[in-house]
């Protein structure tokens, strides 16, 4: 690779405080937030005009399983944790440490995504797909896209875990940044399932 | 229809509300050509004594400028009396003062690709009752047969007739997607939306055959989604009226209008129609000076 | 990454010519996929201009048929097939697929990937004196997620139905319910967004964290600052058409209904959907990033022009600081002015007084920018170079363009005036002798910088003046036409009776758009004529001051022979009892 010296990739620019990639990744979530935001917004203009939410009667809760959900809260809110620790662990310069932690992040994402696709699996039984109507289709778009975003998490995460470690021998602090990044992005994905969880399972 | 009253500016005006608009419009582009003359002025002669020639350098001191100040001063000051001297309350007495609903004709019209179907109360001035379950090819607006509020409704594709110097409300609505109910010379615009009832009123002032043109890209007819509109004097109106109201039951198509619906995906049955040379479309009906 | 090859970029960049490198790259890695900035710009630029002479091709063949309704056209309408063109004339919905298709890809296929992707990309890296983008393989995965998305849009063509066919707004229902080739419209959207998302990061990035040693934000050529906002309206306008986009694509391949209120019901048939959703959504979220994008549109091109006119002028530029502040402002409001493209859909009375306050609002940061541009001719010495014809004609088209947004933003004239020709004449000005002479001005400009060579002025200046001239004769009787309430997206306006009125000038205008086509051959043929036969240059032709003149022409791998420093503002021309009438920021003394 014919790299030219780019400053800042490692040492935190003084105007921001941060290296590039950290700057990158905040950027990138503020585009994330307007992303979801203009879901959001969609949503609630379709809801607040719809006579009646879910449209066919009856209650959210009665259409999706709040136990499976808030399982699956618990177990996002968990990966948050493991995450945080195993970048404390490269912090402490362990890497051994953080490959266990990477690795149970990564377990339980996939554990999320396994949850998902039995209640997706449950509601295609019943006939529910996302032209069912529109509560069915919101809430298809927005927990595919939030998967779509976990699935995304996963692939980094298990690079970082694997090929990506490699960087630990030569760059250490590199790549403790780049744990720290994709932390910052799991935070976020972990944040948008906790709106997603109240406004499509509860109210 | 009289031609010759449509050129390269705005053609008359025939509403009670346009007047206001037209002026805004006026003043609006008085303010414009005058800044940009000025401006204008100002640029050539910049270009003109200040270009580059031997002897000349250019000065480095930025001067001091004090004149855009003012004039970027003015500007807003004049924004600002367009805003809420002018725009803003012509804008407003046109939304929130609409006619007394007791004096008002009402009418409604539903559009669709590519359409005009309009619905009158009738004597008893009242809709008979609608619903989309209802709608077929002879029923375009699906007026309920059993209603008896409907009996004497008055249905028409195309044809848009109103008494002069007489408000009418019309309700828009549309059947499949977005049109634009567009009456250039009563200065009358609105969007209809699918799933949304939507009041316009105006109110004419001359009689006359106008057009009314639909003003939002709706498909591949879009160009030809014209309507006739006639704006009757009180004695033609009511003759219309007698003529058209209904003894046989499914009132409508006097004169079947020859923009009949279409469908939306490019079928082959409008072609022949859609590609001939494009001669004036508005049926020979009567013709009011 | 952050292996130092800086001795490489030092000892590479004396080859001139193609910046033949110490180290030997494939030639697939030097000019395919490439991670250098200025290939990647020359690459996005490139495309560009090759869609932007497409979607001008597809606007010719329309005026065709608006000049002349119902006759066939000749030669081509044999050729496009019996679908498209039976009997050689133009069917309506080619003619709609064509309209939907001139302003997709002008918008999103030409002008931002030429303004921001190709001069964005190869300019700004150079004049902060940084060796190249923060991120140089996110730069490439940019542009290799942007090309799909093109080669998507184009293929549309070749879809059952052929291409898009609701116009460049896409708005539902009617969207909803055409062929095929509004879901590649769809996708290709997705690609072409995902790409100019990853690609703002990476200006933000860049201008933020890696400008030279003594280059402040008040040091900045304006040009940067300008697409520092550009970027931050893409970053944040886009995401919402990115949703959008994917919620139409649900309702058309999931059948949805989004967009799709109850009942609808489309040739005599109830359309087979569950309802309650909302058609009105969908234009909240289109005009949320369209808006924003008109003004992506033209930040950049202000950008070149305030380059070119402080350049030519030789004097520094009026109200830099002004200038700045003009442009974040802007960059602020446009995004609370977007329901100004929807005053005729019903809305209520307080948010359209919002909206046409807010309009008005956005108007005077542009009354300033053109301000400072005029004072700025005011005391100079002025060079009519080819970039300057260019930018020079900018000024009063912008103001034309501008000016004529008022009526539009003002709700009671807007209900004449939306949706007729005023609307096209208004946004071509802006857009067309805007954006796109300033763009001309940029690629006269930097193309020495970027080949080594200067492109023929005399045929420069033959472009310049035919298109100047042609151009008015294509924009100006729009705005009768408009006045006369002639609809815009009408396939045959002699279907009306005021448009009978205005039909003669539907032939000026097409006239004039097939000798503007013409007049562009002069500038192909300059182009790719000036790569073997301009005259060659050293590093700096124009004697200007801003850093991209202190690399060598054309810069080799890492941008600088010398990391450069930067002593003073951007645009210190004609300083007294400096020697030269031009005191560049990387010269330590006058
Ligand atoms: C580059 C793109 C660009 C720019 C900069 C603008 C600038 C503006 N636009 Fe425009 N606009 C579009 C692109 C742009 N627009 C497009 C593409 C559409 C149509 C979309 C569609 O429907 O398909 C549109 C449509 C559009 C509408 C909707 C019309 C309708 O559909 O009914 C409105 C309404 O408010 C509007 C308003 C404005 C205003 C107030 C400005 C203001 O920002 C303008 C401010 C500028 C000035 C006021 C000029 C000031 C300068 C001087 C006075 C100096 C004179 C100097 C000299 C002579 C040297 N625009
Ligand atoms: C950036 C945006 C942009 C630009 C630059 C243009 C440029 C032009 N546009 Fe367009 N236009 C739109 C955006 C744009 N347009 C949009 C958004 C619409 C609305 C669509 C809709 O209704 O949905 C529209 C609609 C529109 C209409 C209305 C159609 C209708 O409503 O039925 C017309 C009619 O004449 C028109 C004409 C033109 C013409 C003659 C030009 C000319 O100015 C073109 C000039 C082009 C060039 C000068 C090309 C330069 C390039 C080269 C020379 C390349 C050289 C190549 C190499 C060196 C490799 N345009
Ligand atoms: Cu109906 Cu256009
Ligand atoms: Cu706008």
């Amino acid at each position: 690779m014919s790299d030219t010296a780019i400053p800042y990739m490692v040492k935190p620019n003084p105007v921001t405080g941060i290296p590039n990639g950290k700057f990158a990744i905040w950027l990138f979530l503020a585009s994330e937030v307007m992303l979801f935001g203009a879901l959001f917004s969609s949503y609630v203009l379709i809801r607040t005009g719809a006579p009646h939410w879910p449209p066919e009667g009856g209650l959210t809760s009665d259409l999706v399983s709040v136990p499976l959900g808030t399982l699956n809260t618990l177990v996002l809110i968990t990966s948050s944790i493991t995450i945080v620790l195993s970048w404390a662990s490269c912090k402490l310069r362990n890497l051994k440490m953080f490959k266990v932690w990477m690795a149970i992040t990564i377990l339980l994402a996939c554990a999320f995504l396994v949850v998902k696709y039995f209640e997706w699996m449950h509601k295609f039984e019943l006939g529910h797909f996302p032209s069912h109507d529109n509560y069915f289709a919101i809430y298809f778009v927005l927990t595919g896209l939030h998967g779509l975003h976990i699935v995304g998490g996963i692939v980094v995460n298990l690079y970082l875990l694997t090929i990506g470690a490699r960087m630990w021998n030569k760059d250490p602090e590199h790549f403790t940044n780049r744990v720290e990044n994709a932390g910052l992005y799991w935070h976020f994905v972990d944040l948008v399932w906790i709106f997603l969880f109240p406004s499509l399972y509860l109210l | 229809m009289d031609e010759t009253v449509y050129g390269w500016w705005l053609p008359p005006d025939v509403s009670t509300h346009g007047a206001k608009i037209d002026q805004l419009i006026l003043i609006l582009h008085w303010f414009m050509a005058l800044l940009f003359v000025g401006w204008g002025i100002f640029f050539i002669y910049c270009l003109i004594k200040y270009r580059q020639r031997p002897g000349h350098s250019a000065v480095y001191a930025p001067i001091h400028a004090i004149a855009t100040k003012y004039i970027e001063g003015a500007v807003v000051v004049v924004e600002v009396f367009l805003l809420f001297g002018l725009s803003t309350p012509v804008w407003l007495a046109y939304k929130n003062s609409p006619p007394d609903d007791a004096k008002a004709l009402h009418i409604k019209l539903v559009a669709e690709q590519f359409a005009w179907n309009l619905q009158y109360p009738g004597k008893d001035k009242k809709f008979g009752r609608t619903d989309e379950g209802l709608i077929s090819g002879d029923n375009p607006l699906g007026v309920d047969p059993e209603d008896k509020d409907g009996k004497d409704d008055i249905i028409t594709v195309n044809q848009l007739h109103v008494p002069v110097h007489t408000p009418v409300i019309v309700e828009v609505s549309s059947k499949d997607v977005i049109h634009s109910f567009n009456i250039p010379v009563l200065r009358v615009k609105q969007d209809t939306i699918p799933g949304q009832r939507i009041p316009v009123w105006f109110e004419a002032t001359k009689a006359g055959h106008y057009e009314l043109a639909c003003a939002q890209l709706c498909g591949l007819g879009h160009y030809r989604m014209r309507a006739d509109v006639f704006i009757d004097t009180p004695e033609d109106y009511a003759k219309w009226e007698s003529e058209n109201a209904p003894p046989p039951q499914e009132a409508p198509a006097a004169a079947a209008p020859e923009n009949a619906p279409a469908g939306n995906s490019p079928g082959p049955d409008t072609r022949p129609q859609d590609h001939g040379p494009s001669e004036p479309k508005s049926p020979p009906l009567e013709q009011h000076k | 990454m952050s292996v130092d090859t800086h001795a490489h970029a030092t000892d590479s960049a004396h080859g001139h010519g193609h910046g033949d490198h110490g180290h030997e790259l494939p030639f697939w890695r030097k000019y395919i996929f490439s991670v250098d900035h200025k290939v990647i710009g020359i690459q996005y630029a490139v495309t560009a201009l090759v869609f932007l002479f497409f979607g001008f091709c597809l606007m010719m063949m329309m005026r065709w048929q608006l000049a002349y309704p119902g006759q066939p056209l000749p030669v081509l309408g044999k050729l496009l097939g019996e679908n498209n063109m039976p009997g050689g004339v133009m069917a309506p919905e080619f003619y709609n697929q064509l309209g939907a298709m001139h302003g997709t890809i002008m918008v999103f296929l030409g002008v931002v990937p030429l303004a921001v992707g190709g001069f964005g990309n190869f300019v700004m890296p150079l004049q902060i004196g940084a060796p190249d983008m923060a991120f140089p393989r996110l730069n490439l995965a940019s542009y290799w997620i942007f090309l799909p998305g093109c080669i998507l849009m184009i293929a549309s063509f070749l879809a059952p139905g052929g291409a898009a066919q609701s116009g460049w707004t896409s708005y539902p229902p009617l969207s909803v319910i055409a062929p095929a080739g509004q879901t590649f419209w769809l996708l290709s959207m997705v690609l072409i967004i995902t790409s100019s998302l990853l690609g703002s990061i990476n200006f933000i990035v860049t201008i933020v964290h890696m400008r030279a040693k003594g280059l402040t934000f008040w040091r900045l050529p304006f040009f940067v600052h300008a697409q520092l906002v550009t970027s931050f309206l893409l970053l944040l306008a886009f995401p919402p058409l990115e949703a959008a986009s994917v919620l139409q694509l649900m309702d058309r391949v999931a059948h949805t209904s989004f967009f799709l209120p109850s009942g609808l019901v489309v040739s005599g048939e109830q359309l087979k959907v569950a309802g309650g959703g909302s058609p009105l959504l969908w234009q909240h979220l289109f005009w949320f990033l369209a808006h924003p994008e008109v003004y992506v549109l033209i930040l950049p091109a202000m950008g070149i022009i305030a380059e070119v006119i402080a350049n030519n002028t030789r004097k520094p530029l009026w109200g830099y600081r002004l200038l700045v502040y003009s442009v974040i402002f802007l960059g602020f409001m446009s995004f609370v002015v977007w329901a100004h493209h929807m005053f005729m859909t019903g809305m209520g009375t307080t948010m359209s007084t919002f909206f046409q306050t807010t309009t008005m609002i956005i108007s005077i940061p542009s009354v300033i920018i053109l301000t400072c541009f005029l004072m700025s001719l005011y005391g100079g010495n002025i060079r009519f170079t080819t970039p300057m014809l260019f930018a020079t004609a900018f000024l009063p088209m912008f103001a034309i363009g501008g000016l004529t947004g008022l009526p539009l933003g003002l709700t009671a004239s807007d209900i004449y005036l939306h949706d007729t020709f005023y609307v096209i004449g208004h946004f071509h000005y802006v857009v067309a002798p805007g954006t796109l002479f300033a763009l001309f001005a940029g690629i006269y400009y930097w193309y020495p910088k970027a080949t080594g060579r200067q492109m023929s002025p005399l045929l420069g200046k033959l472009h310049f003046w035919f298109s100047f001239v042609f151009i008015n004769f294509v924009f100006m009787p729009m705005f009768f036409q408009g006045m006369a309430g002639l609809s815009r997206r009408l396939y045959d306006p002699t279907v009306y009776a005021h448009g009978r009125g205005v039909q003669a000038l539907n032939v000026v205008i097409s006239w004039g758009a097939w000798g503007l086509g013409l007049s562009q051959l002069i500038f192909i043929v300059n182009f790719f004529m000036s790569l073997k036969t301009g005259e060659k240059v050293a590093e700096n032709p124009w004697h200007s001051t801003t850093l991209e003149w202190a690399a060598p022409s054309p810069p080799g791998h890492g941008n600088f022979l010398t990391e450069p420093v930067v002593y003073r503002e951007p645009y210190e021309y004609s300083v007294p009892g400096h020697a030269n009438d031009y005191s560049p920021q990387f010269v330590a003394e006058g």
